[in-house]
């Protein structure tokens, strides 16, 4: 499990990076929070690319669509819904 | 592109996701913030494409196609007041790409210990996530009741289930990555994924999506582990934070544990005859007899509830607020940390109705000033504004942090029934002195309120 080490202390202290920049988030914003990581998690994408790219076989090519199409949904549904929702924040302070 | 290049843009775009959500944390730079984590996500797939280990391009571009498009409509189709299973719904579909990606990685042949030991991690967190987040989506949109389903033998079942996948997951890594027992385990964490999340009731919603939006993360981090990239794991890591920091905060404000929330099946009717004393009488109120308590208040504090965003009240909400402003009444909203459906959804619902954020106060900030309140109005609320909470010990919600609005002079209901609430407890707030009833629907009560204001 040597060959672990690396990704994992790059795990750990991107967990730590995470809670330190995420905690002083208002509560006022917890929902775009929320949809705007969701779509940062959807990085997946880079995976589902991969696997789609160099697929073989029908098996592992069908698969690999469904991955690139679960994946986009997530990134390009979850950022646009959050431009929408943080949109409508900013409008109103535009207006004072 | 040469592969240390695409390393180096990677992290760009990982740099780019930390700054973006830095700059969540104030309402004026969020916007940007959003937009620079997209930038991020743009180049990390643009990298990607120009990856020389891809041979062909007829199915990425497809499901690029198909995902995008469904995505882009159901962003822009989706009403506010279902933002949260819409976020269940991605959050679901992130999971199960993670899966999927593993299963793929599976499937491409002869894994090693590691590779079989990160590919079952990211197959079961993803599909759990995936099931999970279907469940959730189902009840928030009412295709199942949102109560807490529960069956005899739920835990023994749920054991079985873990076991099973855990066993697959080891017999997939022993066998050195045979796709069988990868779908094996698959079938078991979507089954288990199913049965957790059905016995968890509606009013458990915001803790149970916040705690699948960092499972979803941790998923993809887990797929970075497979596939060896740096991105996913610092983004997963990111992700999986941000939600378990929401989880906590959600179950703080109803004063409960995770553990609690996740095997409690709490809230619904099992708990309905709680404290019931038929004895009291509500006081009735006509919405003429709101309508003059509101226009001649110095002050009034709104406590608006998921029947609110059910009702979709919240533009009346916004009227009844303009028509107040032009009194000189002072109108504040106070919003509890669990009301609606998502962490921070009423305060999407009430931004969409042009409500000004300076207007709304957490409920540290506003509790203490109900006392000088002179009209508390509670729309659509009910358990977090229940002062059994407070002086009932033996109260199944004994220490949530609550609304104070029976300090407020006045305290205006509008609710369509005296039925208790998600948690099942009645509540003594509508048999005070100071309190007056309206029965009706959030915004058909709103709207009468206003047009009785305009003959004050």
């Amino acid at each position: 499990m040597e060959d672990l080490l690396v990704p994992i202390t790059v795990f750990v202290l991107a967990s730590f990076a995470g809670f330190e920049v995420i905690s002083k988030v208002p509560p006022t914003l917890h929902t775009p929070l929320m949809s705007g990581s969701n779509a940062i998690s959807g990085i997946t994408i880079i995976g589902a690319l991969l696997a789609a790219g160099v697929a073989e076989g029908p098996a592992s090519q069908i698969l690999g669509f469904l991955a690139v199409v679960f994946a986009t949904v997530n990134v390009v549904g979850g950022f646009l819904v959050t431009d929408r929702m943080l949109g409508m924040f900013r409008q109103r302070d535009g207006q004072r | 592109m040469s592969p240390v290049l695409g390393e180096y843009l990677y992290l760009v775009a990982v740099v780019l996701f930390i700054v973006g959500l830095k700059r969540m944390s104030s309402p004026k730079t969020a916007r940007s913030g959003n937009q620079m984590a997209a930038v991020g996500m743009l180049i990390a797939v643009v990298v990607t494409l120009l990856d020389q280990r891809i041979v062909g391009y007829t199915t990425i571009v497809a499901g690029l196609v198909v995902g995008a498009a469904v995505g882009a409509v159901l962003a822009r189709r989706v009403e506010m007041t279902a933002m949260p299973q819409l976020v269940a719904l991605f959050n679901g579909l992130g999971g199960g790409a993670s899966a999927l990606v593993a299963l793929i990685e599976v499937h491409a042949g002869a894994a090693d210990v590691r590779t079989g030991v990160t590919a079952a991690a990211s197959i079961l967190i993803g599909t759990v996530t995936l099931t999970g987040s279907l469940v959730a989506f189902a009840k928030l949109q009412e295709l199942v009741s949102g109560a807490p389903i529960t069956y005899p033998g739920q835990k023994v079942g749920d054991s079985l289930l873990a076991v099973g996948m855990v066993a697959a997951s080891v017999m997939m890594i022993a066998s050195g990555g045979v796709p069988a027992w990868a779908w094996a385990a698959t079938a078991f964490a979507a089954v288990l994924g199913i049965t957790r999340v059905l016995p968890i009731g509606g009013a458990d919603m915001p803790v149970v999506i916040s705690f699948l939006n960092s499972l979803s993360g941790l998923a993809a981090a887990a797929a970075g582990f497979v596939i060896d990239s740096n991105a996913l794991i610092v983004s997963g890591a990111l992700v999986g934070a941000a939600g378990l920091i929401l989880t906590m905060i959600m179950v703080k404000a109803m004063n409960r544990t995770l553990g609690n929330v996740l095997f409690g099946a709490f809230g619904g009717a099992q708990e309905g005859a709680y404290g019931v004393d038929s004895g009291r009488t509500a006081r009735r109120a006509t919405p003429e007899d709101v309508a003059i308590s509101l226009a001649y208040a110095r002050s009034v504090v709104v406590v608006p509830g998921y029947g609110l965003a059910v009702a979709q009240a919240q533009h009346a909400l916004k009227e009844l607020e303009n028509e107040l402003t032009k009194r000189g009444v002072e109108v504040r909203y106070a919003i509890h940390p669990v009301a609606g459906r998502m962490p921070g959804h009423m305060n999407v619902l009430l931004a969409e109705a042009d409500v000004d954020y300076d207007k709304l106060f957490d409920l540290e900030e506003i509790n203490r000033d109900f006392p000088h309140t002179d009209v508390a109005l509670v729309v659509g609320a009910n358990d977090v504004v229940n002062p059994l909470a407070r002086d009932d010990p033996a109260s199944p919600i004994a220490g949530m942090p609550i609304l104070d609005v029976d300090k407020a002079k006045t305290v205006v209901v509008i609710k369509r029934s005296l039925s208790p609430g998600f948690a099942g407890i009645d509540n003594p707030l509508f048999y005070l002195d100071n309190t007056l009833m309206l029965f009706d629907d959030a915004r058909k009560g709103l709207t009468q309120i206003v047009d009785a204001m305009k003959d004050v």
